[in-house]
């Protein structure tokens, strides 16, 4: 049937996986600077506290009452002495030792015994999750540092027994925190995968589920040892932890507190060494913890500001406002997601023009940019990273794009809305629907409560949902999908807008469904003329709703044309091999025309046509140079340098 | 809603009872004759046999937690002999005082740590943000029984503003402008660190509720920045707040401990660091379980809260 | 297909009953009836396609049969040899003769381990093989799903889509099993990549002479791939029968909605005439037909018991007590 069918060995297969280039965990935590000064205070703290047997110090509890409170830089004593007379420098060096070794310790047995409560319980849950938990509840249900009391006063003070205190009463932070991540991984399916291939549950738990849990407890275990040293240091600062001559931080404080007002060197320099001592690792903790979690690192936490930034060229070539009066007319539009020193073209010089009452169909693969360019129209992009380097995108001869703030909102959701994917994600989880309406509504024009409710509710009335005035009380996730969908499309109708963007609207929706909302957008669409662009991965929808289609690739506009046309005869060769690896049903058990390779990734796209090497027709000329849109028809445009002769070949070919 | 505030309810008598078990058993497990304790080292074997049988020690453990119990539901605690009065007194005097000062802490962390969160989550990255994380670096790595100290120094020594310690002024004090002069510092003291905590949560659940698919349909509706953020965002990201406040209101009173030691502050904390030292078991097992109870309660209200806002959980 | 064939898998009276019992309180727990009373029987070389929508219990089915879901009753035969046990056997038993591919490839893919270690567990864990037999077979299957050798030392995030489920794919085949349960292993991918995925499983089940169970909610997938098919509803199976004749003369009404939703190429978007009822409330399940309230031919008897799958003639079977007629008008949009 086709000469391009390929075999499925070719293409994506053979293509050498992508190799990120992986840094060192020690230069992604140097690259926070804060995290690198807080190491390098950390070291140094280590380092005299490890060495403190052999530096030249005073015998720490050596006592001379004729040397009582001597002030800092007194002869032989750098930071003066005690009440007792002690050398302060040399009592400081080896508490810091002490209480270091104090809160590593008890940091490394509540992670020891919390992670191990926490993997069982999250691995095998059921009973023995919920037996171990309920205990661990328990000892959460005691205040956290009243447990610690409790603890010494069964044990007694003691140094070791405050070392206990403060593991025991950590222990539930660890199993809670780890069984989260526990129950995360053990539902996903590579630990089925595991378990398909053999392995024992034992084995399971060990070698597939502590590595991916390993970062966590390392997080949990760098940002709660500073947490631990004060803890410690506090039991002995009331004198419950290390006892006398024995002094560990938080008793030199202790012991200086009672002279304070005569010599408040004592309780200043102990304090400035705990306060240095615990901000260097909590420093060197958020570091560790920001290295790990690659959320952080990808800058992903970053909040997307109300409007996509817009950093146009000035004087680019920019075409005069579109002739007539479309609902909407996009020229050359350019967005990209800018993150360090890569570059995301994920919209290239997109132009089109929706007519008033017309539905176009945005038709793409994922990576293609047809939702970008959807979210590019009124600024929904988020940013940071995304940018809009160019373009102008045209509405009753205003460029949208250069509106101000206060008139672009009130385009969203005004006369240009917006239904999107997952209803289930895009409907505010605690508001009920009713409210949520009200508020679109209100956003928009003037209208008291009760008045924008029954509005509300009729809107329910017309996506045909039933018993309307009840639904509108029921929060999203009391609806099913396909009646949240229909909510998605009440609050796009709310303001009678005459273009409504709809970015994969049933995607997320099983066939019956979809079939349901497909009808219902194509019922509202004829009875109310409002514009529809309609973007999907998905040819079949887009002939039963679009009048025209657009065919995107790699960023880029490929095809355009009257939907009944372009799917007859394609004119770009991916449009033609994109209908014709999708099965259609009633074609009977065969083979299917696989595209070979995979799309380009949009930070290193080739010169010349993107989908030139897949394309079974290319040639030296497509790999050179851009390749701009060439009219095919009227009305239709594709940039393929041989657009002609591939729809040509297309009619033969269904003529044949 | 009354539904689940009663299940909630009828939840907290198990909890309640295995609290009473565990403090119970905790405390037997002290080493030591409580008798010979109240006695003195010179007491007669024979004195000290008739006093375990005056207070029951010579019965069997499970025995003697039942008396106990029974003796609780009474209201009766027993008698703290470093003190020769009801335990149940005592307790309850000092842990009103606590809750003054941990109540006015947490009422102070949550203000200021929600603001400061908000704040540094609106202007991420900007001046304001780096104000605030590198403050709640410095309140989360102070320790606050210095950070009292400190403030002793400076408020009350240096400048004379404040009163350095206790409660109410000690002629002629007691009333509310007295109480207030003398809450600030501790609590403030209290507050810091939780106020950190706080702060540093609201600002990442800010973040991450701000990257979420209903705050771009909020934006895509057209709604004003201002309602996104604070009607919208606010609400969602209070749904991981709230726990951490209920996880604070622990830590300021179980933190009162060192604060009331600081600012002698009289307290059920540093009660119960003098009874610990002079083992004076009654007063710590009674002090224990009426913090512990009390905070059970807490959560219980935190649960609650959470249910208000969000009305998913009372399925 | 053919009668005389001893089927290599079969189950009978299939299901699964998740939540039930009670609370401490006493209080019942909501019990939902994720798969109810399957009797399937697949010969030996034959794809059996498995389609319905979310919810409808076509996964749980599929994870049944490979152990990773204890049935709460009924039967499953392997090459005519009945697990006696089903619910206590493990994975490790079922693991030899019949795999699993999973729908989303990446996520079934431990990503702190290398291509080599992934695929060399199932060779440790389920036949033993020592290290140059293993070495030998990895090599092996690398060369089936057509990936290249030196891929093996690099970690599952540096895979597309495609390339990760011909890792599962080859980790599926590494025990040489003689049935592989593909568990919508095209739906996550994209439609250029989906047609490579699909030729090659069925270059291998030809190569191999693999018995598949293919389960999707594609139709057109599954007509493409599969020679026989069983249409799955809330929970139980209400139609099977060879695909080309199912799809294109249904007899039951919810095979007619399912084929007649599917966005074709040409069709215009049409609301069907069927009420717009939802999937009723699975913990509450109706005593009848669970698709009575959505059905534009119910009538009173549908809504006493479940009907039964009973045949209908060349191989088919429908439950439904007024079944479509024969050959009927409706083809498929």
């Amino acid at each position: 049937m086709s000469a391009i069918s390929t075999s499925s060995s070719a293409g994506d297969a053979a293509r050498t996986p992508e190799r990120p280039k992986r840094r060192s965990f020690l230069r992604l935590l140097l690259r926070n600077r804060l995290a690198g000064l807080g190491l390098v205070v950390l070291a140094a703290i280590v380092a005299i506290a490890i060495l403190a047997p052999i530096l030249p110090l005073a015998d720490p509890n050596a006592t001379a009452p004729a040397n009582r409170l001597l002030p800092p830089l007194s002869e032989g004593h750098l930071l003066g002495t005690d009440e007792l007379g002690r050398d302060l420098l040399s009592r400081l060096v080896w508490g810091t030792r002490l209480s270091l070794f104090m809160g590593v310790a008890a940091t490394l047995v509540a992670a020891l015994l919390g992670s191990t409560i926490g993997l069982v319980a999250g691995y095998f849950g059921g009973r023995l999750d919920n037996a171990l938990m309920r205990s661990i509840d328990m000892l959460m249900a005691f205040p956290y540092i009243l447990l610690a009391l409790a603890i010494v006063a069964v044990l007694g003070p003691g140094l070791l027994n405050a070392l206990y205190a403060v593991a025991i009463v950590n222990i539930p932070f660890f199993a809670r925190n780890i069984r989260g991540v526990t129950v995360g991984l053990s539902h996903k399916d590579f630990v089925e995968a595991a378990r398909l291939s053999g392995m024992g549950h034992g084995r399971i738990l060990v070698s597939e589920v502590l590595p991916n849990v390993m970062p966590v407890i390392v997080i949990t275990m760098s940002t709660t040892v500073g947490w631990m040293i004060l803890e410690t240091a506090g039991l002995s600062f009331l004198g419950l932890g290390s006892q006398p001559p024995q002094a560990d931080l938080g008793s030199i404080l202790g012991e200086g507190r009672k002279v304070m007002l005569t010599a408040p060197h004592v309780t200043t320099i102990a304090g400035i060494t705990i306060f240095l001592l615990v901000m260097s690792i909590n420093l060197v903790g958020d570091g560790v913890r920001d290295a790990l979690d690659p959320r952080l690192s990808a800058g992903a936490l970053a909040r997307p500001a109300p409007v996509t930034r817009i950093a146009r060229a000035k004087n680019a070539d920019d075409a005069a406002p579109p002739e007539g009066s479309p609902a909407l007319a996009v020229r050359r539009l350019s967005t990209r997601f800018e993150v360090g020193e890569r570059i995301y073209r994920a919209v290239n010089d997109v132009s089109f023009t929706i007519r008033r009452g017309e539905c176009l169909g945005l038709v793409g693969e994922s990576g293609s940019g047809k939702s970008v360019t959807a979210l590019s129209l009124l600024g929904l992009v988020p940013s940071p990273p995304g940018v809009i380097r160019a373009g102008r995108v045209w509405r009753e001869g205003e460029d949208v794009l250069s509106l101000s703030r206060e008139k672009l909102r009130a385009l969203r959701g005004g006369r240009v809305s917006y239904i999107f994917q997952d209803p289930l994600t895009t409907l505010h989880p605690l508001f009920t629907v009713g409210d949520q309406l009200v508020e679109a509504i209100r956003a928009h024009r003037p209208a008291s409560h009760a008045e924008a409710w029954t509005q509300a509710v009729a809107l329910l009335d017309r996506v045909r949902i039933p018993a309307a005035a009840d639904r509108a009380e029921a929060l999203p996730h009391e609806l099913s999908g396909g009646m949240r969908q229909r909510v998605a499309i009440a609050m796009a109708l709310a303001n009678e807008p005459d273009l409504i963007i709809a970015d994969e609207p049933t995607t997320a929706l099983d066939v019956t469904v979809q079939a349901q909302i497909l009808a219902l957008l194509d019922e509202l669409r004829r009875e109310s003329g409002l514009a529809l662009l309609f973007i999907t991965h998905d040819f079949g929808v887009v002939s039963q709703l679009c009048d025209r289609v657009a065919v995107m690739y790699a960023g880029k506009i490929v095809e355009e044309g009257p939907t009944q046309a372009v799917l007859e005869a394609p004119a770009h060769p991916y449009t033609r091999l994109l209908i014709a690896c999708v099965p259609i049903l009633g074609s009977g058990k065969r083979a299917l025309d696989a595209i070979p390779g995979l799309p380009p990734a949009v930070d290193r796209l080739p010169d010349g046509c993107a989908f030139a090497p897949r394309c079974p027709r290319a040639t030296a000329a497509c790999k050179e140079g851009e390749i701009p849109p060439v009219s095919v028809a009227d009305r239709r445009s594709a940039r393929c340098l041989y657009a002609g002769e591939v729809m040509r070949a297309a009619t033969e070919g269904s003529a044949a | 809603m009354h539904l689940y505030i009663a299940k909630r309810l009828a939840a907290l008598v198990p909890i309640l009872f295995g609290l009473t078990l565990v403090v119970f058993f905790i405390m037997a497990l002290i080493p030591g004759d409580p008798a010979l304790a109240i006695l003195g080292a010179y007491a007669t074997p024979e004195n000290v046999a008739r006093l375990n049988a005056q207070l029951g020690l010579d019965e069997s453990l499970p025995v003697q937690y039942l008396t106990w119990l029974g003796n609780l539901l009474q209201g009766d605690l027993g008698r703290s002999y470093s003190l020769n009065r009801p335990v149940l007194d005592e307790v309850l005097e000092r842990f009103s005082a606590t809750l003054i000062l941990a109540g006015a802490a947490l009422v102070l962390c949550t203000i200021f740590g929600l603001l400061a969160g908000i704040v540094s989550a609106v202007r991420q990255y900007g001046l304001a943000d780096k104000a605030v994380t590198l403050l709640v670096l410095v309140g989360i790595s102070m320790p606050s029984f210095w950070l009292g100290l400190l403030l002793i120094l400076f408020f009350a020594v240096e400048l004379r503003w404040l009163p350095a310690s206790g409660m109410y002024a000690i002629y002629g004090g007691g009333d509310l402008p007295d109480l207030l002069s003398h809450l600030i510092l501790p609590a403030a003291t209290l507050a810091a660190v939780a106020t950190g905590v706080v702060a540093r949560l609201t600002r990442s659940a800010m973040l991450e509720v701000l990257r979420q698919d209903f705050i771009r349909t909020a934006r895509a509706k057209g709604l004003p920045e201002r309602r996104v953020i604070y009607v919208h965002a606010f609400k969602a990201a209070l749904v991981s707040i709230i726990p951490v406040i209920g996880i604070q209101a622990g830590f300021v009173l179980g933190g009162a401990v060192y604060i009331e030691t600081v600012f002698q502050w009289p307290g059920i904390g540093r009660m119960l660091v003098q009874a610990i030292s002079t083992r004076d078991i009654l007063l710590v097992q009674g002090g224990v379980l009426v913090v512990a109870a009390s905070y059970v309660l807490i959560n219980l209200l935190v649960d609650v809260l959470q249910s208000l806002v969000d009305p998913r959980v009372k399925a | 297909m053919n009668a005389s064939t001893a089927p290599i898998l079969e189950t009978s009276g299939l299901g699964k009953t998740f939540g039930g019992g009670r609370t401490l309180l006493g209080a019942r727990k909501p019990q939902v009836h994720a798969v109810r009373d399957v009797t399937l029987a697949v010969a030996p070389g034959e794809t059996l396609g498995v389609v319905g929508e979310s919810g409808c219990g076509k996964s749980t089915l599929a994870r049944m049969l490979v152990g990773l879901v204890p049935p709460t009753s009924g039967t499953i035969a392997l090459d005519g040899q009945a697990l006696t046990d089903a619910a206590k056997a493990g994975p490790r038993a079922f693991g030899r003769t019949i795999q699993y591919v999973f729908q989303d490839p990446t996520s079934a893919l431990n990503p702190r381990k290398t291509i080599r270690q992934i695929l060399e567990a199932p060779l440790i864990h389920l036949i033993e093989a020592d290290a140059p037999a293993r070495e030998r077979r990895v090599a092996e299957l690398m060369d089936i799903v057509s990936l290249r050798p030196e891929f093996l030392e690099r970690y599952p995030h540096e895979f597309s889509g495609g390339q990760a489920q011909r890792i599962g794919i080859a980790r599926a085949l590494a025990a040489e099993p003689r049935i592989v349960v593909l568990d919508e292993p095209v739906s996550a991918l994209d439609v250029s990549v989906q047609a490579q995925v699909l030729n090659l499983l069925s270059d291998l089940r030809t190569r191999l002479g693999l018995t598949y169970l293919f389960i999707s909610h594609d139709l057109a997938v599954v007509e493409a791939i599969a020679e026989r098919v069983a249409v799955m509803y809330f929970g139980r199976v209400v139609e099977t029968g060879p695909v080309d004749e199912v799809f294109r003369a249904p007899r039951h009404p919810y095979t007619r909605l399912l084929l007649s939703s599917a966005p074709a190429i040409g069709a215009r978007a049409e609301a069907s005439d069927a009420p717009q009822a939802e999937l009723p409330d699975p913990t509450r399940p109706p005593p009848g037909c669970a698709f009575a309230g959505r059905c534009p031919n119910v009538r009173d008897d549908c809504r006493t018991a479940p009907p039964p799958l009973v045949p209908m003639g060349r191989g088919r079977a429908a439950a439904c007590l007024h079944p479509l007629p024969a050959e009927g008008a409706d083809g498929p949009a």
